[in-house]
């Protein structure tokens, strides 16, 4: 194996062998810093040449208003801002949904997009674009806007419970049977959804088809309200979460026995991440593999404690996201390329690589 | 004190143990032994809340079912048979998971370095930066052992004793440490705690437990101090092997008992 040395700098406060802690604060710090610096360069980035910096130069200077040009107030604030904020959300709750997950399902390939969570998620967002004329109407009306995020919650919600069920006997998780039953789900959301598809018109058939391939294209501050109104409380809620699931590493009675109340613990982490998933596909469609890559790169760099672990996640989850939505915009500018494209390219053959390292504990 | 009252354990329709009555006081170590599927792993589950059970279960008084898992971790801690672990921690991070809970009752001056005292109590010092995952089963057992003590450092707190539920401790380890770890519940125990431990080797049984409880077929066959169970007609209805106690090897064949001990 490659150096497994873990003591931190020297100089650095003298931490016992072993205590990761404070090489996770230091990372963490590095990724808060490092994501600012992504938001500001996706915010100078795109096919207009408005400039960032102007704007933040205006914004806190306090200058008339006349002191910026129009067309530039409106490009970053009413399209890369929004952008950037719903990148920021999305990319921070599907990266803290999967290390959520692989704590609660105790395996490092759980992953809200391959178990069906997201595919669970895109069933009920789809249900709402395509029915929320017709059969649907009364609930449209009734919620507004929050419909579709409330569709795909309840859609994320329904999948992570079927698959808790099959997946888990008296406290121990099968990964084949979490891995083969989430493609089971997952194909069964996208038959009904694709029975939506058919009965879709062209003008909704077009909507779906750029959202189920992802993107942040669509962001809007009404979208981010919506939207956050449910991820900032699933994420605020997750790193309550931390220390349980760090038990829970241990098994479910290992974990009881420490004193966690497991099965408050369970329905929680299986609530956050419904709603945290569920709102970020209503937004942005299929985004894959974030879920995946973030926490697995993390985990090789400050260890799998979750206290450092989730809000890790988050800060790059989001960083990494903007970067590939910046990477997404400019590519085949002035077009954009969906991001779950970008994403997929990058996290399949991460995947794969997972895979290959780890290989035994997928037996089936 | 804990109490079993007429315990019985079922899983499914099939009753595993039933009529159980049991007592592990503090300051004694009480030894459960017996055959394969006879039971003993199962009543250590139900006391150690991973299992329904009938009758009754009192640790310190109160109702082992009604207690949260909060409570229970604060007067118990058990060391189950075999752990996986699903993520890389290094061994000092597996050993500081047992205060979660945050009742270790270490005074102030130990606390911060309760995970390298504990360590130290199972012969790992040193092993604090390792990965658990690339120790040794016996290392890994040790491991568990050093992560239940933090959780239960004090055997004593707040005047109440506390307890030691023990599977089959020794089950991976060589003789030096299978003696070592047996101190380390023999001390818990003279310092006020209760002990209840699953054994195999009836010589440790022997040597350590103020009593000893031998399990046949989900039934209690015998209880009491090691000189009233362990005898030769008992051994031979419990295990089903025609076993002389005290009995010399014949031809002076080599033989090494634990209780030979000089000192270590």
């Amino acid at each position: 194996m490659v150096d497994q040395s873990i003591a931190g700098p020297a100089g650095m406060m003298a931490r016992p062998a072993g205590d990761r802690s404070g090489r996770a604060l230091l990372a963490l710090a590095a990724l808060a810093a490092g994501l600012v610096a992504v938001a500001l360069f996706s915010l100078a980035s795109g096919a207009s040449d408005a400039s960032a910096l102007g704007v933040l130069r205006h914004w806190f200077s306090g200058a008339p208003a006349d002191a910026l040009s129009a067309r530039d107030r409106v490009i970053i604030h009413d399209i890369r801002l929004p952008r950037v904020i719903m990148g920021v959300l999305v990319g921070a709750a599907l990266a803290v949904s999967g290390a959520v997950m692989q704590g609660l399902f105790r395996n490092p390939l759980a992953d809200p997009g391959l178990v069906g969570v997201s595919a669970g998620a895109g069933l009920g967002a789809v249900s709402v674009i395509v029915l929320g004329t017709t059969s649907l109407a009364p609930l449209t009306a009734l919620l507004g806007p929050a419909a579709l995020p409330l569709a795909a919650f309840c859609g994320g919600l329904a999948a992570t419970l079927i698959l808790y069920r099959v997946a888990t006997r008296q406290g121990r998780t099968s990964v084949a049977t979490m891995l083969l039953a989430g493609i089971a789900l997952a194909a069964l959301a996208m038959a009904l959804t694709g029975m939506l598809i058919f009965i879709a018109d062209d003008r909704q058939l077009r909507d779906l088809t750029f959202w189920q391939l992802g993107s942040l294209a669509g962001a809007t501050w009404q979208k981010i309200a919506a939207a956050g109104a449910v991820i900032l409380p699933a994420l605020a809620a997750m790193p309550f979460l931390a220390r349980g699931l760090n038990a829970l590493a241990l098994g479910e009675a290992t974990a009881a026995h420490l004193g966690v109340p497991v099965q408050r613990l369970k329905y929680a982490a299986i609530l956050c991440v419904s709603a945290a998933v569920g709102a970020a596909v209503a937004v942005s469609g299929g985004i894959g593999f974030v879920g995946i890559v973030v926490p697995h790169l993390l985990r090789l760099a400050i260890g799998p404690d979750n206290r450092y672990l989730l809000p890790g996640s988050a800060l790059l989850g989001a960083a990494l996201l903007l970067l590939a939505d910046a990477f997404s915009r400019t590519i085949v500018a002035p077009a954009e390329l969906p991001i779950g494209i970008v994403t997929a390219a990058i996290g399949g053959p991460f995947f794969l690589w997972i895979l290959l390292r780890r290989r035994g504990i997928v037996d089936l | 004190m804990i109490e079993l009252r007429d315990v019985s354990v079922a899983i499914g329709a099939k009753r595993i143990v039933s009529g159980i009555e049991l007592e592990a006081r503090p300051g004694e170590v009480a030894a459960i032994v017996g055959p394969n599927g006879s039971g003993k792993s199962t009543l250590l589950k139900a006391l150690s809340g991973d299992l329904a059970y009938g009758g009754r279960i009192a640790i310190n008084g109160r109702e082992a079912a009604a207690m949260k898992p909060a409570e229970a971790a604060a007067v118990r801690a058990v060391l189950p048979q075999a752990a996986t672990l699903a993520f890389p921690f290094t061994v000092r991070e597996i050993v500081r998971l047992g205060l979660v809970g945050g009742r270790s009752g270490a005074l102030a001056g130990e606390a911060e370095r309760l995970p390298e005292r504990a360590l130290a109590r199972v012969d790992l010092e040193g092993y604090a930066g390792r990965f658990y995952q690339e120790l040794s089963g016996g290392e890994q057992q040790r491991v568990q052992l050093a992560r239940v003590l933090c959780q239960v450092w004090a055997p004593v707190l707040d005047g109440r004793p506390r307890y030691l539920l023990l599977d089959e401790p020794v089950s991976s380890l060589d003789i030096r440490h299978q003696l070592m770890v047996m101190d380390v519940a023999r001390d818990f125990a003279a310092r006020g705690g209760g002990v209840v431990a699953i054994l195999h080797d009836l010589n440790l049984a022997a040597m350590y437990a103020d009593r000893i409880h031998a399990m046949h077929n989900g039934r209690l066959a015998a209880a009491g101090t090691p000189g009233e169970v362990l005898n030769d007609a008992l051994i031979e209805k419990v295990f089903g092997c025609r076993l002389k106690v005290g009995a010399l090897p014949a031809g002076g064949a080599p033989f090494v008992l634990p209780q030979s001990i000089v000192s270590h």
